[in-house]
């Protein structure tokens, strides 16, 4: 179960999926899509992401309390962004909450 | 259990099933608090990214495209000589994995010496926060400074596992070569593996994020 030995055609068709998904979130920079743009960025991170983790990590092939450990990492990971995003994004104009930063060149307004 | 996996099975574990088992377990444990080191950068970046939109849309527009494009594909490749090496072990084909594990390091020094050429593009235009930063552009400059501060952050904190990944892979460069990883002992290459595919996917990230985010349009 552990000792799966993955053929080479497998790794060289995820390699040229890789590939093909990095083109695609660089064909998408040239689009001026507005929001949708960090959205389809991100859905590709996270399908090369899959990728990666499946079948160079072997996830596909582990046991499903591996399986279980490595998700839940990213489950974390949705539960700080979220549960942060939640009371950032209620609190009215996002571009004032963030901490006002001064001139550079004269941090003191002097 | 076979005698032959005697040397490489620890006293602790009763086979060797159940010690692959607990390596490659504990190996996602650590794994997890990596995505969680990193989470909170994210989490910065992803705030602030919020807050100050247009001016970060504008200054990722002074990083280059090419050589981080360059780096992805070098990353990418890198991941895919690991995995091979890897399979290698397993089929206890030494010196593939030793060529392997060797392309490996290549690429992902090629990966740090694009980096650095980057960084020091960033010098040169004056781009590094701190008391030099000079900015030419719309987006007020300090906004645009909390913008290069997360990119040096977050590549910075990359590229120290890069540096920390490209040792291991030396290391264990010497120990398959001295015959340490017999098939059935292939798992401390596959834990190097790991890690190394990690850090790939921290980069598939870092990438869009940074780089991609100003959009190559106009």
């Amino acid at each position: 179960m552990t000792h799966h030995v993955v053929a080479i055609k497998v790794y060289l068709g995820v390699f040229a999926a890789l590939m093909l998904l990095m083109a695609a979130t660089i064909g998408a920079a040239y689009f001026d899509l507005g929001l949708i743009n960090n959205v389809v960025a991100l859905t590709i991170a996270i399908a090369k992401t899959s990728l990666i983790m499946l079948y160079f990590m072997h996830l596909r092939y582990s046991s499903r309390l591996t399986q279980i450990f490595a998700l839940v990492g990213f489950l974390f990971l949705v539960i700080l962004v979220a549960f942060t995003l939640s009371d950032y994004l209620t609190r009215g104009d996002f571009s004032t909450i963030a901490p006002t930063l001064g001139n550079p060149y004269d941090p003191l307004g002097e | 259990m076979s005698d032959s996996h005697a040397s490489a099975l620890a006293h602790h574990f009763t086979d060797m099933d159940q010690q692959i088992e607990a390596n490659t377990l504990g190996m996602w444990i650590f794994l997890v608090t990596e995505v969680m080191f990193f989470s909170g950068m994210f989490l910065l970046y992803i705030i602030y990214r919020g807050a100050y939109y247009q001016e970060f849309a504008e200054a990722s527009h002074h990083l280059d495209i090419y050589l981080s494009t360059t780096n992805t594909i070098v990353l990418l490749c890198s991941s895919l000589t690991m995995a091979l090496a890897v399979r290698s072990v397993q089929l206890g084909q030494r010196k593939a994995a030793v060529t392997f594990l060797f392309l490996t390091l290549l690429l992902g020094l090629t990966f740090l010496g694009i980096k650095g050429l980057e960084y020091y593009h960033k010098y040169e235009d004056h781009l590094i926060p701190g008391s030099g930063f000079m900015y030419e552009g719309e987006a007020n400059p300090q906004y645009a400074q909390l913008f290069f501060v997360l990119y040096f952050v977050m590549t910075g904190f990359h590229g120290l596992h890069m540096i920390i990944g490209a040792g291991v892979v030396i290391y264990f460069i010497i120990r398959v070569w001295q015959r340490a990883f017999p098939p059935e002992n292939y798992v401390p290459v596959e834990m190097l593996g790991l890690y190394w595919h990690f850090v790939d996917i921290v980069w598939v990230f870092l990438f869009p994020l940074l780089y991609l985010i100003g959009g190559l349009h106009s």
